[in-house]
């Protein structure tokens, strides 16, 4: 008997709709939901309001991130507004016997970090948060993406979402990477080429031999960033190197419960001819490091290239050169010797080991430029352990840096890690909106190794130069 | 949270003809750290409205009193970035009942559909009508009929149907919510939770 060909993500979504509804969205089963302090409160108040409880307290994860110092995590939290909520997720969590771990717990971090490293993310499930960026997830062949805070009222009180099924996609991207070419650098070259509105209403799979290649952490990074080209989510298909990832973590299935989710997870692949709406292939050589020189992340440039014009890009005139103004950059410019003033390293783009790896394998044996700012911060705490034991910690220091306490940091900018007003940052993050990193701020995103090499020149420079 | 039942909407408009209005932009991350929903319209489009010692920014379309009305048109791609419900609160706090664009990110649509405001996608050509009209005259009125998934420029009648499911629909003219709805499914999820392996 033949069976029509389904892509991986039919198969996730279609084995957890509880049921289709005629002219209307599908109502989803969701695995896993991770809630941190932002976007839960509100929602707890509504689970209240209508006196309702949490229907699965176990599937839900909280840990605190977005709005968390991070230097001095073992004092009061000063801004009282960030305490009262780091306060709320706690008694939330308490009360409804969802597990939490908060500031100072050593399983704390970034959700999009400490999900992965604990085994609570495994692949096919269905995971949700109250965060955009938890598309990351989707490196594991999980249907993984970002809901807003009713939909959180509506997880926790049934486990489940109402989402109109999104269109399928696929990109490829075949051949050999370069030297100094990372997974953000691919990430960044296919939203170049897509926009950033270019995977609106579509689920993304990405697949092809650089993806096969990639390691776990590199594949949470490009999953991590379909949002930024507006795709619901990005997944890969589980293999051997996410197995092995997954393998032995504290959440993960143990024994007999491991081979029976191992032998399900085998048959998490599209099938041949499986149907995508839209179809992307991309050549590995094509790909240079990326940097961006505007103001939403589809506006970014191998670093050796000049900034295009509106024209160039297909964007409207007045929005392009509202974002040229905010940066202060011209049409023509080269984006190599522009002056740095800000590094920022960390977030759930490039917060994890082998970011800091590839950070700490430009700047071991330099300084760090006189006149830049670098805010190195680990994703979560068992990064920052790594980074002692591995001895990064070490290069670090002998090249005049400092490292930081787990949390979102300068990605988003909601404590006190601020870029001030007209200032330049190559970070590692994921967005470049205006004032996105501090009011005024001017953001460059990039790769660890960019990252790296202008936190020791000073400038942005091409970090093949120095590896 | 209960919102107001939609079915025809009747008001002038302010015209934003950006493309990418991203959710930082409608709220900056520094204002999310409230535990509750209330007060967020003060800080819509904080950095673009106001200078940073609260001077309000004479250029910026909400500081200008010639633009008013509950429907707030902006140009392609509106909403993209953070999943932040906050700005989806912060713009029917503000007292936008509507958005109209030619194109929402997806989390931004969905947001919106859950607190009561209604995402209206126009082709680029009618968006472009509406900001012409709104040019020539700001007091040009937008008609935004839910029912007949309408929406005329009332100066002139032009008009273009637009798209929504009939779930939504019909919880947008009720006033209706999805937490309520799931809350009718529980032996099924309970069913679907029995099968799961996680």
């Amino acid at each position: 008997m033949s069976k029509t060909p389904a892509a991986l993500f039919d198969k996730v979504w279609d084995s957890h709709v509880v049921k289709h509804i005629d002219d209307g969205p599908d109502v989803l089963f969701i695995d896993r939901h991770f809630i941190h302090e932002v976007t839960s409160p509100v929602a707890f108040l509504g689970l209240e309001s209508r006196g309702l409880k949490v229907m699965f307290p176990e599937k839900t994860f909280a840990t605190a991130d977005h709005n968390t110092p991070t230097i001095n995590q073992h004092l009061p939290v000063q801004d009282p507004l960030s305490a009262n909520q780091l306060k709320a997720l706690e008694s939330n969590s308490a009360k409804y016997g969802i597990s939490h771990w908060g500031l100072g717990n050593p399983k704390n971090g970034i959700v999009h970090v400490v999900g992965p490293e604990n085994g609570i993310t495994l692949p096919g499930m269905t995971i949700v948060c109250g965060d955009s960026h938890t598309s990351t997830h989707g490196a594991f062949g999980a249907i993984a993406f970002g809901i807003g805070t009713s939909e959180v009222e509506m997880v926790l009180s049934s486990q489940c979402i109402m989402q109109p099924r999104p269109k399928k996609m696929r990109i490829k991207v075949n051949g050999q990477l370069g030297k100094g070419i990372t997974p953000k650098d691919v990430v960044l070259y296919i939203i170049s080429k897509l926009t950033a509105a270019g995977a609106t209403g579509y689920f993304v799979e990405f697949a092809g031999d650089v993806f096969e290649n990639m390691t776990m952490e590199g594949r949470m990074t490009v999953c991590n960033m379909s949002i930024e080209m507006g795709a619901r989510g990005g997944m890969v298909a589980p293999d051997e190197t996410t197995f092995n990832y997954i393998k032995g973590r504290e959440k993960a299935p143990k024994g007999e419960a491991w081979d029976k989710a191992l032998a399900y997870w085998k048959t998490l692949k599209s099938d041949e001819g499986a149907f995508f709406d839209k179809e992307y292939n991309f050549d590995a050589a094509d790909i240079e490091p990326m940097i961006t020189y505007g103001t939403n992340p589809g506006m970014g440039i191998g670093i050796t290239k000049k900034i295009p014009s509106a024209q160039q890009i297909g964007s409207g005139k007045a929005s392009f050169d509202k974002s040229l103004a905010y940066m202060d950059f011209h049409e023509q410019d080269n984006m190599i010797g522009k002056k740095v003033d800000y590094v920022f390293i960390g977030s759930c783009t490039n917060g994890r080991i082998e970011d800091f790896r590839a950070f700490a394998s430009v700047v071991k044996g330099r300084k760090k430029a006189d006149h830049v700012t670098a805010w190195i911060v680990p994703g979560s705490h068992i990064v920052e352990a790594q980074i002692r034991e591995e001895g990064i910690l070490d290069i670090l220091l002998e090249a005049g840096f400092q490292l930081r306490q787990p949390g979102c940091s300068a990605c988003l900018a909601m404590n006190d890690d601020k870029i001030p007003a007209g200032k330049y940052a190559v970070s590692t993050s994921n967005r470049n909106f205006e004032g996105r990193q501090g009011p005024g701020a001017r953001t460059m995103l990039a790769s660890p190794l960019v990252a790296a090499a202008a936190a020791v020149t000073g400038f942005v420079t091409d970090p093949r130069e120095l590896i | 949270m209960a919102y107001d039942k939609f079915t025809v909407l009747k008001s002038t408009a302010v015209p934003m003809p950006i493309e990418n209005v991203d959710t930082d932009q409608i709220i900056p991350a520094r204002f999310l750290k409230a535990t509750e929903r209330k007060g967020f319209g003060d800080n819509l489009f904080r950095d673009w409205r106001y200078e940073g010692d609260g001077t309000p920014k004479k250029d910026f379309v909400l500081n200008n009193p010639v633009y008013s009305g509950k429907i707030l048109v902006g140009g392609k791609n509106f909403g993209s970035g953070s999943s932040r419900e906050h700005a989806a609160w912060a713009i029917y706090d503000y007292g936008f009942r509507c958005v109209v664009s030619s194109f929402f990110a997806d989390i931004f649509k969905n947001n919106s559909l859950n607190i009561g405001i209604l995402p209206v996608q126009v082709s680029e050509a009618f968006l472009d009508k509406i900001f012409k009209a709104i040019e020539a005259d700001p007091k040009t009125e937008l008609e935004v009929n839910l029912p007949e998934q309408k929406i005329t420029i009332v100066g002139n009648g032009a008009s273009e149907s637009f798209e929504i499911n009939g779930y939504k629909k019909n919880n947008m003219m009720n006033g209706f919510d999805d937490i309520d709805f799931l809350q009718s499914l529980k032996s099924d999820i309970q069913a679907q939770a029995a099968k799961s392996i996680y």
